[in-house]
């Protein structure tokens, strides 16, 4: 009983996981399965589903391509962290790769640092349009952090359940 | 996987089941070497098994867009479900490419 009163409160954490994957472009199917995996038990609908995924899919493209430069190295490490807060849930997406010296233009819908790799210039612009929001952190030579947040599946069955 | 077939002068390219930015880089290779050596004019996108696409898919049809158009090719887009045309819609792609009705199937 306690711990269903406890799961009410949506501050606390109610499940966390974590991947480090390698930098290569086979992987980004394999974020964004994994966490919509982890999302499932939530009941999340077709249209949650969708965006989670195509939003994971921007920022470890984005990691890959851009933090790594396309090398497509193994040493190179993308770190993925998944955290659930009652139904909202939160991914971050880091790499350690040469970072983002211009966030707020890197932003911009259509701006492509790398027109040669054929890049649309949406990767952010789709992250914003599908979670309710979007933090990015990022330092030149160091690194870049992407947070997402998104509310899960509008019905709750464990409170229904009462 | 993703196939090619040139009906007169469209090269018909039938997008695979989800089209991140792996699948891409190969799907644009392919469509550029048919447009070279076959010349076709104009491309089709069809969505009709593509239940995934993120902004990579987008970046193939800008790019296959940006090779025809200055020789007076059209890019066309068909099959596209609602999430699919959302993508579509939300990058701008009405304007350069032709979105045609999902009930009109050729």
């Amino acid at each position: 009983m306690i711990e269903i009163i406890e799961k009410k409160n949506t501050d606390r954490m109610t499940n966390e996981m974590r991947i480090e994957f390698a930098a290569v472009s086979d992987n980004e199917a394999f974020a964004r399965m994994a966490v919509a995996a982890f999302i499932t038990p939530l009941n999340p609908t077709l249209e949650e589903m969708s965006d989670v995924k195509t939003a994971v899919s921007e920022a470890v493209t984005n990691a890959i391509i851009h933090g790594y430069e396309n090398r497509g190295s193994l040493e190179d490490r993308v770190h993925m962290g998944c955290i659930l807060r009652g139904d909202v849930l939160e991914v971050e997406i880091v790499d350690r790769g040469v970072g983002i010296a211009d966030v707020e233009m890197a932003m911009e819908p259509l701006y492509t640092s790398r027109p040669d790799l054929e890049r649309s210039g949406m990767g952010f612009a789709f992250m914003e349009a599908f979670m309710d929001n979007l933090e990015v952190c990022s330092d030149v030579g160091f690194g870049t952090s992407v947070k997402m947040y998104k509310k899960i599946g509008t019905s709750s069955w464990i409170a229904s359940e009462e | 996987m993703e196939d090619f077939k040139i009906i007169d002068n469209y090269l018909m390219i039938r997008l695979p089941d989800e089209v991140d930015h792996h699948i891409s880089v190969d799907i644009s290779a392919k469509a550029d070497r048919y447009i070279m050596s076959k010349k076709v004019g104009n491309v089709v996108f069809d969505f009709e098994r593509t239940t995934f696409m993120d902004s990579s898919g987008i970046g193939v049809i800008l790019g296959r867009y940006k090779k025809i158009s200055c020789f007076g090719g059209k890019v066309y887009a068909i099959n596209a479900d609602n999430r699919i045309r959302r993508l579509l819609l939300l990058s701008g792609m009405q304007n350069i490419v032709e979105i045609m009705d999902s009930k009109t199937k050729t």
